[in-house]
């Protein structure tokens, strides 16, 4: 086991390096000059001259890359161009919105798939079995960004039961400590806080889950059916074992490990539909951030934002990797 | 039904069947896989979609009754409406006052050239790599493999808007940024449909015939793993068309917001959303139902060309 998260985190390392390497490229081949973007237009040459020897544009390029990787070994990401704020502490105060939404959607979409996918697969060619997979065919082809707009549409502007944007009404006065809206409420027993941006969570959660939804529902369902199909099953009903002990160790804990590596790869889908969902309901997440950066040619807020991704990316991989060894112990040993 | 037609001489999908003949290569299975393509309801309504989704991107100008994107009606959208369907305007205005079914059926369009370009991009990129990394193996394999990996590690959203950041907004950058986040998925299955193919007996036997590799690879190998490439591509498809759309709803599109785009139409709409419902809706329903064509089509592909995949 130990082993393994070692070797895996060799190989981040490995994949960072190239990713730093690729991200620097990137960014020196963009057309534009950042210093004029920056200065737009009262760009003169004096003050293009300051802005250069300001963010080391001036020097070689290969020192500039020097820089660059020592800086980013000591965590500084970087300041942004037009704010002059570290990346970094735009993203910790930005990035929990995205998490707590992602979050919100995975579970909402774990706590339905699962029981829906292995109904469906316990009674298969049944009415439910059709509903889920014509169900599940839609969550894949209905766009993220349209479904929002649907429920937003229906649920908020029309019948009023939700809120049409934002994550907590701007009356509520809520301390922040974690920027995780529901848990601050929590902590500081602010109930009507947390239950404020519970309210907010619900439709942009609902959005966004139907990704990984229909996913888990088709995966879950698939594998149920494998398993249903195993000797061990037989060998379990046949020694007349009740059917919910069956269900329990015999189905679901072996149907799982599937459904358990699709989650690690819903990672990038999940924070590529939540920068879509933010979009719509107006949350102040990561979505925006990134959208200001690529239109002011924002380097460093680039460059720090993918390389953050990538490293939340390989961390997740590697946590549901290492999660199957509790979840199988067949992998601990190969 | 499909144990039924595992039965007659020409087995389906079999590299073999395809492998040793090189003068007719493998008609026999193509063959059979079409008369299961045509015996699929679903398949039958996604090719149908999709042939009607093709005719209105390609005769659009001929279909819509107006020209597309000129805002002529600008004078009749106020503030607070947008005039709904009339004699001269079957669907209503847009926003901007262009003619809401003459941007739709444009929207088919702009769709199509985006999707089937960057989905061709992507798959001649992604097939490139896989074949290096099938085909050769070795240290050459290990290296594409990383690329692809770091690719991989990139949530295809980001990777497209690096791209489109890279080339400045236009549908070019759509293109090739959509193209960008396909390729590693292409490079991965070419590799593995490559070295499952590696052992079997008719490559080991065109090697001891003293075969090239090359001509192992790009005259044997190649053709048998085309089936899940097919389906893959056709899979692809579905999501291009999801993704083209969502990255002109980020703004990443054609830079004049008037134009006849899926996804521009469906983020302009938002702003008349309690006015104006069905400036949405259409927009969304028309990537949905081309979505879902796609899909369809390529799931019965799937299993037409793989009758055990349907089990």
């Amino acid at each position: 086991m130990l082993t393994l998260v070692v070797r895996r985190l060799g190989l981040l390392v490995v994949v960072l390096f190239g990713l730093s390497l690729l991200l620097f490229a990137w960014v020196r081949a963009l057309p534009g000059d950042p210093a004029r973007a920056l200065l737009g237009e009262k760009a003169t040459p004096a003050g293009i001259a300051a802005i250069n020897e300001r963010y080391g544009f001036d020097q070689p390029v290969w020192q500039q890359y020097v820089t660059y990787l020592g800086r980013l070994l000591r965590g500084d990401f970087g300041a942004s161009i037009n704010t002059g704020q570290p990346v970094v502490q735009t993203f910790t105060e930005r990035f929990p919105a995205t998490i707590e939404l992602a979050l919100a959607a995975l579970l909402l979409a774990i706590a339905v798939g699962i029981p829906l996918g292995y109904l469906a697969a316990r009674r298969r060619g049944g009415w439910l079995d059709h509903l889920v997979v014509g169900g599940s065919l839609l969550g894949v082809v209905v766009p993220v960004f349209f479904l929002a707009v649907i429920l937003k549409y229906v649920l908020a502007i029309e019948l009023g039961w939700f809120p049409t944007s934002g994550r907590q009404d701007a009356r509520i006065d809520a301390t922040h400590v974690t920027n995780f809206y529901v848990l601050d409420g929590l902590l500081t027993r602010e109930w009507d806080a947390s239950w404020d941006a519970l309210v907010h969570l619900v439709l942009p959660a609902l959005a966004l889950g139907s990704i990984p939804l229909a996913i888990i529902v088709r995966i879950t369902r698939a594998s149920v059916l494998d398993v249903l199909g195993d000797d061990h099953v037989r060998t379990a009903q046949a020694k007349g074992l009740p059917r919910a002990i069956i269900s329990r160790r015999h189905v679901l804990r072996n149907a799982l490990l599937p459904v358990s590596t699709t989650l690690g790869l819903q990672a990038g889908a999940l924070l590529s539909g939540a920068v879509l969902t933010e979009t719509v309901f107006s949350i102040n997440g990561i979505g925006s951030y990134l959208f200001d950066a690529v239109t002011q040619l924002d380097y460093p807020v680039l460059q720090g934002f993918i390389l953050f991704i990538a490293v939340v990316y390989a961390l997740v991989n590697l946590v549901v990797d290492v999660s199957y060894g509790f979840i199988d112990p067949r992998v601990r040993v190969s | 039904m499909t144990a039924l037609d595992a039965l007659p001489p020409t087995g389906p999908g079999s590299p073999d069947a395809t492998g040793e003949a090189s003068g007719e290569a493998g008609a026999g299975p193509w063959r059979s896989a079409w008369r299961r393509l045509r015996r699929n309801p679903a398949g039958i309504v996604g090719a149908v979609i999709v042939v009607l989704f093709v005719l209105v991107a390609v005769f659009a100008p001929l279909l819509a009754p107006y020209r597309p994107a000129t805002a002529e009606w600008f004078g009749q959208v106020t503030p607070t409406s947008v005039p709904g369907p009339s004699a001269e305007h079957p669907l209503g205005l847009d926003s901007f006052g262009s003619d809401l079914l003459t941007q739709l059926l444009y929207g088919a369009r702009s769709s199509l050239v985006i999707g089937v370009v960057s989905t061709g991009v992507g798959l001649a990129a992604g097939a490139l790599l896989g074949i290096l990394a099938g085909g050769i193996g070795g240290k050459v394999d290990t290296v594409v493999m990383r690329v692809v990996d770091v690719l991989l590690s990139i949530p295809s959203l980001l990777l497209a808007v690096s791209v489109a950041a890279i080339l400045d907004r236009g549908p070019l950058a759509i293109m090739l940024a959509v193209a960008a986040a396909q390729v590693p998925i292409f490079a991965r299955l070419l590799r593995a449909s490559l070295l499952a193919q590696r052992g079997q007996d008719y490559v080991v036997a065109l090697r001891s015939l003293g075969l090239r590799r090359r001509r192992i690879v790009v005259g044997h190998m190649l053709p048998n793993s085309l089936g899940p490439v097919l389906v893959q591509a056709t899979l692809t498809l579905a999501t291009a068309v999801i993704e083209v759309a969502a990255l002109s709803f980020l703004g990443l599109g054609d830079p004049n917001p008037a134009v006849a785009e899926w996804g521009r139409m469906l983020v302009t709409a938002q702003a008349r959303l309690d006015q104006a419902p069905m400036l949405a809706l259409y927009p969304g329903l028309a990537i949905a139902v081309t979505a879902l064509g796609f899909t369809l089509l390529g799931e019965a592909l799937r299993e037409a060309l793989d009758p055990r995949s349907s089990r």
